[in-house]
């Protein structure tokens, strides 16, 4: 992909686990583990996955938040990577990130104003007017009023603090915001409020979204293409289009599965695939395919050999031995 | 009367109210609904629209002093409990009536193992001795799915997993074999995957044993998946009542509306369109500043002058469906 503006290739972030006496094995948690995508300029990526499956820590390490451990993260031609002290904080104006929780990624004791001011002021951008102006700009376009610049964030319900979260990541007019789980903190219809936004100012200023949920419908609503992570892998990654219309990994279709939907009544025994227990520890996965121990339809060959990712369609990449190289999963149930 | 149409549980113009710096407040503001044996009662609406102050009102856990239940009943089969004395409470409640929390790692006390706080319910409300209560604990762990019950059973909370904590609240809530279950929000803090698994738990129980559950979320679609009927609450009011499929089909009030319209459901097979989503404008008003009116009015995309006039009656719009709302008094006299 030619006009990518975000590019992983083989990221993988591990954290030493402290032992319990000097004379016992290391162990290592593989939070991600080879993880390779792009994310191409005004389009939203999102990745998908249950707790502990890497999809917070590939967005922390592209925002250079956490200690990447090998392979690189490219922004445009900057290898953001590898960049350092000074050249590192001027690439960050290229990126920001919008979290999860807008109670606590605000200082309580900035006024909203000061708090979207902060990043122009640490990166040397504009003279003081100019920022006071910029906020006053950021706020408007984010749907909340001038007059509320001077309050504190406590002044603020949990979907307008979320937004001044959004100004904030916005006032660098960054290229990329990584944006982790940014509704799932909020009240069900306070996040169409959010949504709505965050895909109007992509709409007006080309931006790029990396989009961390564990919500399917969000993720769908969203999103232009989208990655399926388990155990700090990438599982299966495709068009959006793609992955709801012909889902092809088992863990894929575990989790659109196991989404409440409107139309299916559990009593009625709905065709449901269920998985059993929770994810394996990403301290000591399993041999073989790491969904093989939660997968119903896994065989020998899963638990002995990894399966590579591998594009079985045009964008559509699978790690799955059961997966046909035409593409087609013949095991998938016919209702999820 | 046999005992199938009794209601088991049945609350009628429930009435709390705290006092704050703010003045008396009114949280639930004549709540009324009904619940059969074996029935799913699903309770939907944002935080702060009364959905758990229902629930600890039913279980007398009204937080005191800054609460009092002013005015109501919450009968259960007949019996009033907002009269009934605390030792009463204390053996209805976790043995005939029982609840799940939110957050099942705060719920769990972390200096007992799971299965004591399991056996606690079985001792204190079955008689059982602490022997045969702790071979209760370890079939309710079977019960609730479990793997190596009677290993687990001697663990702390903190060796359990976020959904294998659920798991134990259910069982310790389960351990009496209540006929009232209150769910309160039970998967929030959970995976997809997990929450499936623990729905799944919650059908097996009504289905097998009977059990009439209240569940309480703001998730559409697990209303859809498991509740019979809904109650639709707004800041401390129920707004819409109905069984399940005339609820998600036709709901009357706008607030339901906007409530199932707010969501982009998950669509499979050929992707769906991505129109704008519609919004509810605006937060649930603080209960100290409610008008006199709809408490809705301030938010509603049809509101009216007469909205913010007087609070709307509740009127039957459909079998067993009904909603508080002036649309359907300016429809019945148009």
């Amino acid at each position: 992909m030619n006009d990518a503006l975000l590019t992983v290739d083989d990221l993988r972030v591990h954290f030493p686990l402290r032992r319990a006496t000097p004379f016992a094995p290391k162990r290592t948690v593989k939070a991600v583990d080879g993880v390779t995508f792009a994310v191409p300029k005004g389009r939203t990526f999102g990745i998908v996955g249950e707790s502990g499956s890497g999809k917070t820590t590939t967005a922390l390490a592209v925002m250079r938040l956490t200690e990447i451990t090998a392979g690189t993260v490219r922004l445009g031609d900057e290898p953001l990577s590898a960049l350092e002290g000074e050249a590192l904080r001027h690439a960050r104006r290229r990126v920001q990130m919008i979290f999860q929780d807008p109670y606590s990624s605000l200082n309580p004791r900035m006024r909203a104003g000061s708090i979207v001011e902060e990043p122009l002021e640490l990166m040397g951008i504009g003279a003081e007017a100019e920022r006071r102006e910029r906020a006053r700009e950021l706020f408007a376009q984010v749907g909340l009023r001038p007059d509320q610049l001077q309050l504190f964030p406590h002044q603020f319900s949990g979907g307008q603090r979320q937004r001044i979260g959004i100004a904030r990541a916005l006032a660098t007019k960054p290229e990329l915001v990584v944006c982790d789980e940014p509704v799932s903190a909020l009240d069900v219809a306070i996040q169409a409020q959010i949504l709505n936004l965050l895909v109007n100012l992509q709409r007006e200023y080309g931006l790029a979204y990396l989009f961390i949920s564990h919500d399917l419908g969000v993720v769908q609503y969203l999103c232009d293409e989208v990655a399926v992570m388990y155990l700090g892998r990438i599982v299966e990654q495709a068009p959006r289009e793609a992955l709801f219309e012909d889902p092809l990994h088992p863990y894929t279709w575990a989790l659109l599965s196991a989404v409440p939907r409107v139309g299916r009544r559990r009593r009625d025994g709905a065709a449901r695939l269920r998985l059993e227990g929770d994810p394996p520890s990403p301290i000591n996965p399993p041999p073989g395919c790491r969904f093989s121990t939660r997968c119903p339809y896994a065989e020998a060959r899963c638990k002995a050999e990894e399966p590579v990712l591998r594009e079985v369609k045009p964008g559509h990449r699978i790690a799955c031995h059961l997966v046909r190289d035409d593409g087609s999963a013949p095991l998938r149930p016919a209702n999820l | 009367m046999s005992a199938k149409d009794e209601p088991l549980l049945e609350v009628e113009g429930l009435k709390v109210e705290f006092d704050t710096w703010d003045g008396r407040v009114r949280v639930l503001d004549g709540v009324d609904f009904a619940l059969a044996p074996g029935e799913t009662l699903g309770i939907v609406g944002e935080s702060g629209c009364g959905k758990s102050m229902t629930a600890l009102a039913i279980m007398g856990l009204v937080p005191k002093p800054a609460g009092h239940v002013t005015g109501g009943a919450i009968r259960y089969r007949g019996e009033d409990l907002v009269k009934a004395s605390g030792a009463r409470m204390r053996s209805l409640r976790g043995n005939r009536v029982a609840m799940i929390f939110q957050e099942p790692m705060t719920s769990l006390n972390p200096v007992f193992t799971v299965g004591d706080q399991i056996a606690e319910a079985a001792r204190l409300h079955l008689g059982l001795s602490s022997h045969e209560a702790s071979v209760r604990a370890v079939e309710m762990l079977r019960a609730v799915h479990i793997p190596e019950a009677e290993r687990r059973v001697v663990e702390y909370p903190h060796q359990f997993s976020g959904g294998m904590r659920q798991r134990v609240m259910i069982a310790m809530a389960l351990a009496c074999e209540p006929e009232v279950l209150i769910a309160d929000e039970p998967t929030t803090a959970l995976d997809v995957t997990v929450q499936a698994q623990i729905f799944d738990l919650l059908e097996e129980l009504r289905a097998t044993k009977g059990t009439a559950i209240v569940l309480i979320t703001h998730d559409m679609g697990a209303i859809a998946e498991m509740a019979d009927r809904v109650v639709v609450m707004y800041a401390g009011r129920k707004v819409e009542e109905g069984p399940v499929d005339s609820i998600l089909g036709q709901p009357a009030h706008p607030y339901t509306q906007g409530l199932l319209a707010c969501r982009p459901n998950l669509q499979l097979g050929r992707a769906a369109a991505r129109p704008q989503l519609r919004e509810i404008p605006g937060v649930v008003p603080p209960l100290h500043l409610l008008g006199k009116g709809c408490a809705f009015a301030d938010r509603c995309p049809r509101a009216m002058p007469r909205c913010s006039e007087a609070v709307p009656p509740t009127r039957r719009v459909g079998d067993a469906h009904a909603a508080a709302c002036w649309l359907l008094e300016e429809a019945v006299t148009a």
